[in-house]
């Protein structure tokens, strides 16, 4: 456990650049300066390694690395997404405070590889603490010569910033991060064209989740087929996943890809006492439920979560037990996408509106017989009619919610209250 | 309008962005002016930060009203921002988030009659694992309990 991207996790000192060394850190940085790595082989062993977009999509990232157009003339640049807001996920927070320098090193390599000469790294604005981190980090390697121009007497050359949010979930999107970037409202942008193309402040444009990053220099140092053999078919390598809810310690975990859910439930404390497993949301809030049978036949990786009706997002596993209302959950996450709609798009500006106020029409006691009916075509109508994933994410829950846990919604808009004992 | 200080603060910001991208440096101008005024922005100082950048007033107005942390309106000497999201909530967010408001007598979004402290219920803070948990100027409270609430606010001065 904890072997690639929170591997510092239990050292002293664990964000500094001494323990980052003494781990092997840097090592493949210098030996891309050294010109013993070229960007060909580079792109190679990624997609050897089977490194899946981290942030929740699961792109594969040497195949977007290779999309960038790296001999064309003109700045070009890799931004970080370290815009950490699905509800239920917080590792990368613990990657910046705990491990900096790898997001560093993984950055400065996709530069190298991308011909990209300045990278900015957006950090959620409430994230202070990792924020002090990853500068402190910066400094260290600013100051030991590792980043800024000609690094080392070489031809590279790669400049990093962190730039800061101000709360909005929406800008991780990555197009509505660009947006963010350039001092905008964060409104996700028509595609195409696609950031590799015309990204940030017009110029190609590279972005990546903080654990993909994190995970480039180990998956370097040993290899693509080590990395790819840490997991299953699929899904290489290990995932950090985010456990929380109702279990006894809610922690972050970094295991292998294809650890039965069992296993981590288990890493996590287990239920608490007398109490029984209801669902569980498996890849943060815009995930589908899995009721609790299926829930424990899964194994986590990409493949085995999407057969048990959902899928792996951002590994933020929430975990619901018996004296879990499942009215009140999925009205909380109907609020939340109704609280973060940017607004731009008609479907979801105003579908999340209908189904946090129909599902609050419920809760309040005030609910229809023909409410599920109005929810489900609701949802049926945000999905796929949105420019960004965020109309989809929002419709998603509605419709499993209510699929796996129908006897809940139908007994609250019946009798007016929760089916679960001392809840509502 | 804008102090010497904060003015040097955003330039270390401004730095960072490319020759006439100073606007990139907006929301961080906002978070320092927004500080410096005690929590919260007015239109003389969103017109300040849209003449120090060179950029149109309503670009400004436009983020400032977009993004969840800058207060439009005059806020408590501390804003206590408790996550009421799904992972908080099935810790037992909601108890603590009653709990506070009697305590203090006010209701989120208000602020205490003696002005010093404000109640906003936020969406998630990315602290999950943490849960329940809240956030006063930058530092996270996580784990809380009543008693826990307790401390917090004995320190609040």
């Amino acid at each position: 456990m904890n072997n690639v991207c929170l591997k510092s996790i239990d050292k002293d000192n664990p964000s500094s650049l001494a323990t980052y060394e003494t781990m092997g850190g840097y090592k493949v940085w210098h030996k891309i300066l050294h010109g013993e790595l070229s960007p060909e082989k580079i792109l190679e062993e990624l997609k050897i390694s089977g490194l899946r977009g981290r942030g929740g999509a699961g792109f594969p990232t040497g195949l977007k690395w290779s999309f960038m157009p790296r001999n064309q003339e003109g700045q070009k640049y890799v931004v970080c997404n370290s815009d950490e807001g699905e509800p239920g996920t917080c590792h990368d927070r613990d990657i910046l405070r705990f491990n900096p320098h790898s997001v560093i090193e993984g950055m400065a390599i996709a530069g190298y590889v991308m011909n990209a000469t300045v990278g900015y790294n957006y950090i959620r604005g409430e994230f202070m603490e990792p924020y002090y981190r990853f500068e402190e980090a910066l400094k260290e390697a600013y100051d030991a010569g590792l980043l800024g121009t000609n690094i080392k007497g070489s031809k590279v050359c790669f400049d990093l910033y962190s730039h800061l949010g101000a709360g909005a979930y929406i800008c991780g999107e990555e197009t509505a991060l660009l947006e963010s970037l350039e001092g905008k409202k964060g409104l996700p942008r028509f595609k195409p064209p696609y950031p590799a193309n015309v990204g940030l402040y017009g110029k190609p444009t590279t972005i990546n989740n903080t654990e993909s990053f994190a995970s480039v220099p180990e998956i370097l140092s040993r290899g693509g087929q080590w990395f790819a053999d840490l997991g299953v078919v699929n899904s290489g390598g290990t995932k950090c996943f985010s456990v929380t809810g109702n279990v006894k310690n809610p922690a972050n975990f970094e295991i292998p890809m294809g650890t039965p859910f069992s296993d981590l439930l288990e890493l996590a404390g287990g239920l608490r006492e007398g109490r029984t497993l209801k669902g569980v949301i498996p890849g943060g809030s815009s995930t589908p439920v899995i009721p609790a049978a299926e829930a424990m036949k899964m194994t986590m990786d990409y493949d085995s979560i999407e057969k048990a009706g959902s899928m792996l997002g951002a590994g933020s596993v929430i975990v619901m037990d018996d004296t879990t209302c499942m009215v009140k959950a999925l009205t909380r996450l109907a609020h939340f996408y109704y609280d973060e709609s940017c607004g731009q798009c008609t479907p979801c500006r105003e579908g999340t509106g209908w189904m946090y106020r129909v599902l609050k029409r419920i809760m309040d006691g005030q609910g229809k017989s023909e409410d599920l009916k109005l929810l489900l075509s609701v949802q049926d109508k945000i999905i796929g009619n949105t420019i960004c994933a965020l109309g989809d994410a929002a419709a998603m829950p509605v419709e499993s919610f209510i699929t796996h846990f129908r006897e809940e919604f139908e007994y609250y808009i019946k009798h007016g209250k929760s089916m679960v004992e001392n809840d509502g | 309008m804008i102090s010497d200080q904060a003015k040097k603060e955003i330039d270390i910001w401004v730095a960072k962005y490319p020759e006439g991208r100073q606007s990139s440096a907006v929301m961080q101008a906002l978070t320092i002016v927004q500080k410096e005024n005690g929590g919260s922005l007015t239109n003389e100082l969103k017109q300040a930060v849209a003449d120090y950048l060179e950029m149109p007033t309503i670009s400004v107005q436009e983020v400032a009203t977009f993004y969840e942390n800058y207060n439009n309106k005059p806020v408590g000497k501390h804003v206590i921002r408790f996550c009421h999201n799904i992972s908080c909530m099935l810790n037992g967010s909601d108890e603590l988030i009653s709990y506070l408001e009697e305590k203090l007598d006010v209701k989120t979004g208000e602020i205490s009659k003696d002005g010093l402290v404000s109640v906003k219920r936020v969406e998630c803070l990315g602290a999950c694992v943490g849960g329940p948990m809240c956030q006063i100027g930058d530092q996270y409270y996580e784990n809380l309990t009543k008693k826990g609430i307790d401390e917090i606010l004995e320190g609040l001065t």
